[in-house]
């Protein structure tokens, strides 16, 4: 045969320089998130939130909590930037304190759940069989039950506090990530490479640490962006119906409903609108840094 | 196929039994003594000693939790929720009274949803990166983000207090029980609750006929000389297969929804009534509506079973 | 139609003029990187009642010249100049109504077999229905029904009356190719372009599809544009070849001619690359051996578990064979024959449920965790797919050393990494791709990876299943005498699992013939698959189409390759 030397010819042909740099497929997506400038945008915004909720103490004018009857419902001034309260608390500081209640929230019931969900997720899919039967069942179940009523059920037997608040809503958030860490894992398991490491040797440990839970990474990591947005979306729902955070401590869903009289509503946008778009808006940016982390691991899903 | 229905049932029986346990333990753990607040504060020593006796006794709360429970279980299944604590009237009548509402409010924002989002999501497919699709991606990811009662303080703000067009809340204004007056009555709180339907649905319906349209079986229909409509009418069937069970379990989901949006629109539906039992503390109420919820999302999962496995011939022959 | 059928000897280039004319065709598809140019300068032409065979490696073009004469275009895609005329008239120019009377009506295509070929949620029946009536709009349905039914009888589908009934699922993927073609031939098309038709299919059925082909040119003066990557399949049907390679033509010849004496480098390349054994000596005659059998193999069963009421799938039934210390046995099959199973249930990747596998005397079954994995060192596997047996998260360099890390925990990181750059050695890679993903590297260079890792602990035996079916044919044999040439340097014995004979003949000193999980044939590797024993291994050995022109025909003549009802 004479074929030697023609393997080479045929990859070079197909686009591979030989000066081709270090490149692994992480590294790619990296770069292809920081070019997509809806996601940029959102990391920024939401990066600048959270920092600006963590230093709430240092930058609050006022003390959140600080009733001042003598400066009841003022329009924003300079004094108060977007004005005050019925009962003359600072409404900018309120804010930012608010901002720390449904952030922490949001963040912790959003990591407890991923944590957990990944967890259950990847046992389900390794092990498979019954166990994996009963889990699905149970996600399937899980998924359907509607955050918001079991909440305000809870709630309202038990009453309502901010740990619970965490506690249910990672409770009913887990089985999102649980089965997309599943669906990954079971794909990975017949992948070839797994395989491979099977029949190589190389222990479950090696196994679980270098092939799947890096495969697995980045879906869960888009899931656990989704889920801070679905969280601090829940939180603000609960403490606006009053289920969750509970006043005089402030959260962006508490402050909209200290204003639903009609008064208030037509007369006194400073009490409703701020909280209502930084919900909005720390929503829509963590669902953008979310998508593009999906649209960065794979480009060929546009979507 | 039945066998494997059959089997889905059952389970779906088991898990409503763990349900009305888990809320029967609910009941017994929340904190405070239902039987003490019955008390009338003039009572007192002695003779409080025996009302709270009889009451235990009226109420069955001096018998064996087990016994409870299967009492309790028992009187569920007959339509016996109890009473309310608060104004003593039955729960499964005070339910039952605020389920119109509610299902005219959820009816037909579902419907509505689902006229807009199939026609929205197929587009957006079709004219997959053109502007067309980035404004229906965008409307709908900004319908999901800002929350619905921000949205509704929003439109009354807009159409109730500055335009004066729309009524801001109720069913009916005072005095009236006409049609004319329920559909704008209605107009802002079906609205809402329709956008934030069609915003989820929508997202769906595109991404499932992008899928199917990437399939190799719409490349055959062209081939065969049929025309790209045709094709997606393909890709449209086998895409709302799955839309279906994603439909039948996303109610569960919209009567969160709903209950929010009750609260800003003061629509007398059972999500109102949630609310004033969380607010007052009304127990019975609330573990009423908590069985009820139970029970719609089993049944809403069964009939997502149901659907998969008649409509789709890769499930139902196998 | 008034033209006589032709005789694959007979002169094509006659007055009938080309049915189908693809001249200078120019195709640019626009990317984010800018406009890449798919196709360049593409002639070919069809004459009626003619088999065009377009044959090339991935990348060529071949697919995209045949959707182009479909239209069934990217949208990103654009014909930069060139035309395509069908009886006259140029495709190109049609406007998307016009060109909808053409497709499925004068042009019919058959695709690839794929699950999704056919829409999943629509009957058999229904979806070769709907092809007549888009051609026949004023047909009843009980005229379209009875048309369909004809067709599925032509090509050979049993009890179509019935089987119409079901959807795609239901069918094999051989009855799924004969319903495209039932489809394609509904309408009675001029001209069926075939894809890759027979590529996703064993090959005693691909040999059936082929003859269901060739029987449809004979009998109604079909044209045939044939794309296929397979020489064999070029060779068994085509009467004219054109061979492309980066989106250009690079010849075209009469087949026997062009089999005979190809003019241009890459086509005499790419028959070269075509493992013809039998041409050169017997390589090896296995040492008679006074050794403990590499790998011995005895009453193996394997059964996979359904669940945990129902019996499971005897995948392999009582099996045993032993592949001698240094020597290669081919393991031959169609699929569900068990030859991947074997391989599998040898490295652990299979449940034994009987009989005993030793590799170098050490049984297998009853080893405690610790000692199958310490045994696992005296062999290594080397997968089928190397797109997918890399993990694409990690470097060249971390995928070799994994064996390592498992089996030679005392050697230091400087060792390991000498032991990783003397293995890329062994199988002809730059040492410095260390460092490279495999997204970077070809398909070759992939498997060659994947060889080096199998050989890191240097085992005494190597499963290859299926080493080298996704590649080219010219890269296979690059592989292929890598592979061969470590073997005899190396020394290791080698179970080597693959459905193509020709590769087995090639590398095999011994062959096993499985069906259905049992053994039926086994012997010396020439022995078996020139003067096989059994019906089985004969109708393999015929299936396999071979390529060469004459001999393929000669075959024909004796009609040894007649559909066989199953």
């Amino acid at each position: 045969m004479t074929t030697q030397g023609l393997e080479p010819t045929v990859a070079t042909d197909s686009g591979l320089a030989p000066a081709a740099t270090e490149s692994s497929p992480d590294k790619l997506a990296l770069r292809r998130f920081m070019r997509n400038p809806a996601a940029m945008i959102g990391a920024v915004v939401l990066l600048l939130t959270v920092l600006a909720s963590l230093l709430a103490p240092l930058i609050s004018p006022y003390p959140p909590t600080e009733i001042d009857l003598t400066n009841v419902r003022q329009p924003p001034s300079g004094e108060h930037l977007l004005g005050t309260d019925s009962t003359g608390r600072d409404v900018f500081s309120r804010l930012l304190a608010g901002g720390q209640v449904s952030l922490m929230v949001g963040f912790s019931a959003a990591l407890t759940a991923v944590a957990f969900g990944t967890l259950v997720g990847i046992l389900a899919g390794w092990f498979g069989g019954i166990v994996d039967g009963i889990i699905s069942r149970l996600i399937d179940i899980m998924l359907s039950l509607p955050a918001v009523l079991v909440i305000i059920v809870l709630a309202g037997v038990i009453g309502p506090s901010v740990p619970m608040l965490i506690l249910v809503i990672a409770g009913l958030a887990w089985p999102t990530p649980a089965r997309i860490a599943r669906g990954v894992v079971l794909s990975l398991r017949e992948e070839e490479f797994v395989q491979a490491a099977r029949a190589i040797g190389s222990r479950t440990r090696f196994i679980l640490a270098r092939h799947l839970l890096p495969g697995a990474l980045p879906p869960i990591v888009v899931s656990a962006t989704l889920l801070v947005a679905e969280s601090v979306l829940l939180e603000s729902s609960l403490s606006f119906l009053g289920a969750g955070v509970q006043p005089p401590q402030s959260s962006w869903g508490n402050m909209l409903n200290e204003a639903q009289s009609l008064t208030v509503l037509s007369s006194m946008p400073w009490l409703w609108v701020p909280p209502g778009l930084m919900i909005a808006l720390v929503v829509l940016s963590a669902m953008a840094v979310g998508d593009g982390i999906r649209d960065a691991i794979d480009p060929r899903k546009n979507s | 196929m039945l066998r494997v229905l059959l089997i889905r049932l059952l389970s779906s029986v088991a898990v409503f039994l763990l349900i009305a346990v888990g809320l029967f333990a609910l009941v017994r753990l929340a904190p405070g003594d239902p039987v003490e607040m019955m008390v009338p504060p003039e009572v007192s020593g002695a003779d409080r000693e025996a009302f709270t006796e009889a009451a235990r006794a009226r109420l069955g709360l001096d018998q064996p939790l087990v016994v409870q429970f299967v009492r309790w279980l028992g009187g569920l299944l007959t339509g016996d929720l109890g009473y309310s604590y608060t104004n003593g009237q039955p729960v499964g009548d005070l339910l039952v009274g605020r389920l119109g509402p509610t299902a005219l409010l959820m009816g037909s924002a579902l419907t509505i949803g689902l006229l807009v989002a199939v026609p929205a999501g197929v587009i957006a497919a079709v004219r997959r990166n053109t502007v067309v699709d980035y404004t229906v991606s965008s409307v709908s990811v900004v319908a999901i983000s800002v929350p619905s009662f921000f949205l509704g303080m929003l439109a009354i703000y807009t159409f109730a207090v500055r335009l004066q067009v729309l009524p801001s809340s109720g069913m009916y204004s005072p005095g009236s029980d006409g049609l004319g007056d329920l559909l704008t009555h209605m107009i802002m709180p079906v609205g809402l609750l329709a956008l934030a339907n069609a915003a989820a649905f929508t997202r769906y319906v595109r991404s499932g006929v992008l899928e199917e349209l990437g399939k190799d079986y719409v490349r055959t229909i062209i081939a065969k000389g049929g025309t790209s409509a045709r094709a997606l009418g393909h890709a449209l069937r086998n895409s709302l297969m799955s839309l279906i069970t994603v439909l039948a379990l996303t109610i569960p989901g919209s009567l969160s929804g709903a209950v929010v949006l009750e609260q800003i629109f003061a629509w007398p539906g059972m999500g109102q009534l949630a609310i004033y039992a969380l607010t007052n503390r009304d127990y019975p109420i609330l573990i009423g509506f908590g069985l009820y919820v139970a029970l719609l999302v089993l049944i809403c999962n069964l009939i997502a079973d149901v659907c998969y496995t008649i409509i789709d011939p890769r499930v139902r022959t196998a | 139609m008034t033209h006589e059928t032709n005789r694959p000897d007979q002169d094509v280039q006659g007055d009938a003029g080309p049915l189908l004319s693809v001249r200078d065709l120019t195709l640019d598809i626009s990317t984010p990187h800018g406009t890449a140019r798919i196709l360049e300068a593409v002639s070919l032409q069809v004459h009626p009642g003619e088999i065009v065979g377009v044959v090339g490696e991935s990348g060529s073009g071949k697919s995209m010249t045949a959707l182009s004469v479909m239209r069934i275009l990217p949208t990103t895609a654009r014909i930069a100049s060139g035309g395509i005329d069908f009886e006259g008239v140029d495709l190109a120019t049609l406007s998307a109504r016009q060109m909808r009377t053409i497709r499925g009506r004068r042009i019919a295509m058959v695709f690839q077999d794929h699950m999704t070929t056919l829409d999943p949620v629509i009957s058999i029946g229904a979806q070769i229905e709907e092809a007549y009536r888009l051609h026949h709009r004023s047909a009843s349905r009980a005229e379209a029904r009875a048309q369909m039914l004809e067709v599925l009888t032509q090509v050979g589908v049993p009890d179509p009356e019935e089987r119409s009934k079901q959807y795609p699922h239901q069918w094999s993927g051989g009855m799924r190719q004969r319903a495209v073609i039932a489809m394609a031939l509904i309408n009675d098309p001029d001209l069926i372009i075939a894809d890759e038709p027979t590529t996703a299919l064993d090959v005693t059925i691909q040999a059936e599809i082929l003859a269901v082909l060739r029987e449809l040119r004979d009998r109604r003066g079909l044209s045939i544009l044939l794309i296929t990557h397979d020489m064999g399949v070029i060779a068994d049907m085509a009467d004219r070849i054109v061979v492309m390679k980066q989106g250009k033509v690079v010849e075209t010849g009469e087949v026997h001619a062009l089999f005979a004496s190809p003019e241009h480098p890459y086509t005499r390349t790419l028959l070269d690359a075509v493992p013809q054994p039998g041409d050169d000596p017997a390589a090896s005659t296995a040492e008679e051996t006074s050794q403990p059998a590499a790998l011995e193999v005895k009453d193996l069963v394997v059964q996979y578990r359904r669940s945990w009421r129902r019996q499971g799938v005897r995948a392999v039934d009582g099996v045993s064979f032993t592949v001698p210390s240094g020597s290669v046995v081919g393991l031959v099959g169609e699929s569900g024959s068990g030859k991947s199973t074997i391989g599998k249930a040898v490295v652990g990747l299979a449940p034994i449920t009987a009989g005993s596998v030793l590799v170098e005397g050490t049984d297998l079954r009853g080893l405690d965790r610790a000692a199958a994995r310490t045994a696992r060192r005296s062999y290594g596997m080397v997968f089928q797919d190397p797109a997918s047996s890399l993990n694409p998260r990690m470097t060249i360099g971390q995928c070799i050393t994994e064996p390592l890390l498992a089996h030679r925990r005392d050697l230091s990181a400087a060792a390991r990494r000498e032991r990783v750059t003397e293995l890329l050695e062994q199988v002809e890679l730059p040492a410095a791709w260390i460092t490279r993903f495999p997204h970077e590297l070809s398909g070759g260079q992939r498997q060659r990876v994947g060889i080096a890792r199998a050989l890191a602990p240097e085992p005494e035996l190597l499963i290859a299943d299926e080493p080298t079916s996704a590649l080219d044919v010219s890269v296979q044999a690059a592989v292929l005498e890598v592979f061969q040439d470590l073997q005899q340097r190396l020394g290791f014995s080698c179970l080597f699992i693959s459905h193509d004979l020709a590769v087995v003949e090639l590398v095999s000193e011994s062959v096993i013939v499985l069906q259905g999980g049992r053994i039926v044939e086994q012997g010396d590797a020439r022995t078996v698959l020139r003067t096989p024993q059994t019906e089985y291994t004969r109708r393999l050995v015929d299936a396999a189409p071979i390529p060469d022109p004459a001999r393929q025909r000669d075959r024909q003549l004796t009609g040894t390759t007649a559909p066989h009802t199953p």
